[in-house]
């Protein structure tokens, strides 16, 4: 049997197990939350992105119960939540405070929510020790919140929401605190425990890579919307707007006038430089705005002219930066223009025939761009 | 190290002369042999024998007593729930009036407070003793403690009692086994201080006593009228000592808890 991929949001018959139904969330004038719809499923890692203010914590907080919406409804498994307090919803919610009680030390913060559950001594000592492995923080356990670091009260906070095993988990940037390598970890631990347990994340984050790695679905959003929803490899390969393709990951924007040509466009963007040629499903209009979205490691860069690429021009080297694995080139075209061109770094810096000030070639084919109408 | 200057030295000496001295001239004097209250007699501990054998004084200090504890833990629930709802409920109608009501016998003269107690208790036929001190001394002290109360609340870091309810506590378990312990510190104060004011009040205790209660600042009160006694510095003695004492105490006990704590960090950080 071949294994299927995971897409319940492709399938009619699926059930959603989170359900925001036109949800509007006013702060007195201040809209936070903006007639919102959208459908979480079941055993998804459905990751939030979006600048600060954007509304992401608004959204996890009417999950948990915090607040309630000024406007519309949210299900979750089915049941509207509007009566529901928050410590009747099989919920659990890590803060981006962490909310760390201070008076209890990291093992009792850890068993508090076990102890509500009036499981037995044993049982719940098992499961807190369980948590302090998985989060690394065995011999922190007798400290109070007050004495370990700001890392280490992140796991904490994040141990004791993993604690009661919820249906379903709400983690606001769990790991914004942590080093590169524990992060990672992390991440990995994160999907382990969603695969064994079958739980649905919803998490708030800060880092692509981090949306990128973990995610079923990432979705941006900007003032109270969600702007799109998608795989992490759509959202990055086919954005469907300038936001958030510039949102996500670095990006060339050009803009200019369409110029339909059967099934590819030509995007009319400087005098005296060769059109754009895309290709695209979206019809558009002659004349009508468009914008040419590429990735700085889908453009190529040479000295020589390359002999048939569907898109080149002329440049000089503005810029480079080297991040050790990849250099990416700033390249100014005569128009003004600044494209970015990456590249992986096979040789050693010594032998890089490319340096500033350099006259080179910047080339991409008709498929490496995104044609985008706003 | 900052060193004292001559300024500051003289300012200190000063400070502590003005607090002290008559406390000291007050302890002195109560192991005076002598029963004139300004002449010198020589060293004796008479007055305290004689304090022990006085029914009346130990009468009045036992009442003293009860009314305190019982008026302070009164007010100390009543004024903390009321902070509570001040702070936490945000904004429902009638809030500003309900803060203004809670705050208001604050600023109000304790005779006009003393006196409209007792027009009460006259009025719906309260016989005055015991219970209508506690009444009239919960009713004023409780201000003093949803004063003390809410300003630690209002500093209180909201999201902690949501992760409680995350956790899944009712509203009850939230405030019992998290907002309680961390002010817990700011309770204990606001009922140390309404014992305080209940175990010094005068005028209100004037207004509402009855016969068959009299407190020991009444006490006191009428027997200086007849003269200062040696008696009476010997029972403030007491009473001095009894408060140097529980203050002693209640520092110890903070630092013991610092030294467990630090003692806790060292064995947590033994490798597991
Ligand atoms: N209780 C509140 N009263 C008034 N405005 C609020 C309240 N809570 C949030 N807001 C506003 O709602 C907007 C969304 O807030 P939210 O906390 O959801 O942002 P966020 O996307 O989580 O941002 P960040 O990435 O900085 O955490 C913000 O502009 C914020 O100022
Ligand atoms: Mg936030």
């Amino acid at each position: 049997m071949s294994q299927t991929v995971f897409a319940p949001w492709n399938d009619p018959d699926e059930k959603p197990l989170i359900q925001f139904r036109n949800v509007t969330k006013r702060f007195g004038d201040f809209i936070a939350i903006d007639n919102l719809t959208q459908d979480i499923y079941a055993k998804e890692f459905f990751a939030l992105l979006g600048p600060s203010g954007c509304g992401k914590t608004t959204m996890m907080r009417m999950l948990a119960g915090f607040e309630a919406p000024t406007k519309g409804q949210i299900f979750i498994a089915g049941q509207d939540m509007a009566r529901i307090p928050p410590n009747k919803r099989a919920v659990n919610m890590m803060f981006q405070s962490y909310a760390l009680f201070p008076h209890l030390s990291v093992w009792d913060n850890i068993a508090f929510g076990l102890k509500r559950e009036g499981k037995d001594k044993d049982a719940i000592a098992a499961r807190v020790d369980e948590m302090l492995r998985l989060t690394r923080l065995s011999k922190f356990a007798k400290r109070k919140p007050h004495q370990i670091s700001g890392g280490q009260r992140q796991r904490v906070a994040l141990a004791r929401s993993l604690a009661k095993a919820p249906k379903l988990l709400l983690l606001d940037e769990p790991l914004g605190a942590l080093d590169k390598k524990l992060r990672q970890d992390t991440q990995f631990e994160l999907m382990d425990i969603q695969e064994k347990t079958g739980t649905t994340f919803v998490i708030v984050t800060h880092d692509q890579e981090e949306a990128m790695t973990v995610a079923s679905r990432v979705a941006v959003m900007d003032e109270g919307q969600i702007i799109q929803v998608a795989t992490p490899a759509q959202i990055y390969e086919a954005p469907n707007s300038v936001y958030v393709a510039d949102f996500i990951g670095d990006v060339n924007i050009i803009s200019g006038r369409a110029k339909p040509n059967g099934e590819k466009v030509a995007i009319h963007w400087a005098e005296g430089q060769p059109d754009i040629i895309g290709t695209t499903a979206t019809k558009f209009e002659a004349g009508q705005e468009i914008h040419f979205a590429i990735r700085p490691e889908k453009v190529a860069i040479s000295t020589e002219e390359p002999a048939d690429a569907a898109n080149k021009t002329k440049g000089k080297v503005l810029d480079i930066a080297y991040l050790g694995n990849i250099s990416t080139y700033h390249v100014e075209l005569p128009t003004g223009h600044v494209v970015k061109a990456q590249t992986a770094n096979t040789r050693r810096l010594s032998r890089r025939v490319i340096t500033w000030e350099d006259p080179v070639w910047v080339s991409w084919t008709d498929t490496a761009g995104v044609l985008l109408e706003r | 190290m900052r060193r004292f200057s001559w300024f500051n030295a003289t300012a200190l000496s000063l400070g502590f002369a003005f607090l002290y001295i008559p406390m000291i001239i007050l302890v002195v004097y109560s192991f005076n042999a002598s029963k004139l209250v300004t002449v010198w007699a020589g060293f004796s501990t008479q007055w305290y024998g004689e304090l022990i054998r006085n029914e009346e004084f130990l009468n009045a200090a036992w009442v003293t007593i009860k009314v305190a504890v019982m008026s302070s833990t009164i007010a100390t629930v009543l004024g903390t729930m009321a902070a509570y709802v001040l702070v936490r409920a945000g904004r429902f109608s009638g809030r500003t009036l309900f803060s203004g009501m809670i705050y208001a016998p604050l600023v109000m003269p304790e005779v006009i407070t003393g006196l409209s107690l007792l027009l009460l208790f006259i009025g719906i036929g309260l016989d005055r003793g015991v219970l209508t001190i506690v009444l009239a001394h919960t009713t004023f002290s409780m201000c003093y403690v949803s004063v003390v109360v809410s300003s630690r609340l209002v500093s209180f870091d909201q999201s902690l009692e949501e992760a409680a309810l995350d956790l899944g506590c009712s509203a009850f378990d939230a405030f019992r086994l998290v907002t309680l312990p961390i002010i817990a510190p700011a309770v204990i104060s606001g009922w140390l201080l309404a014992f305080t004011l209940s175990l010094d009040d005068l005028v209100i205790a004037s207004f509402t006593t009855g016969p068959s209660a009299t407190t020991l600042p009444i006490k006191i009160f009428s027997a200086v009228r007849l003269g200062v006694s040696p008696e009476i510095n010997a029972l403030s003695t007491i009473m001095i000592a009894i408060v140097t004492v529980g203050v002693i105490t209640a520092s110890l006990i903070t630092k013991q808890a610092a030294v467990r704590q630090a003692r806790d960090e060292r064995m947590a950080e033994r490798p597991a």
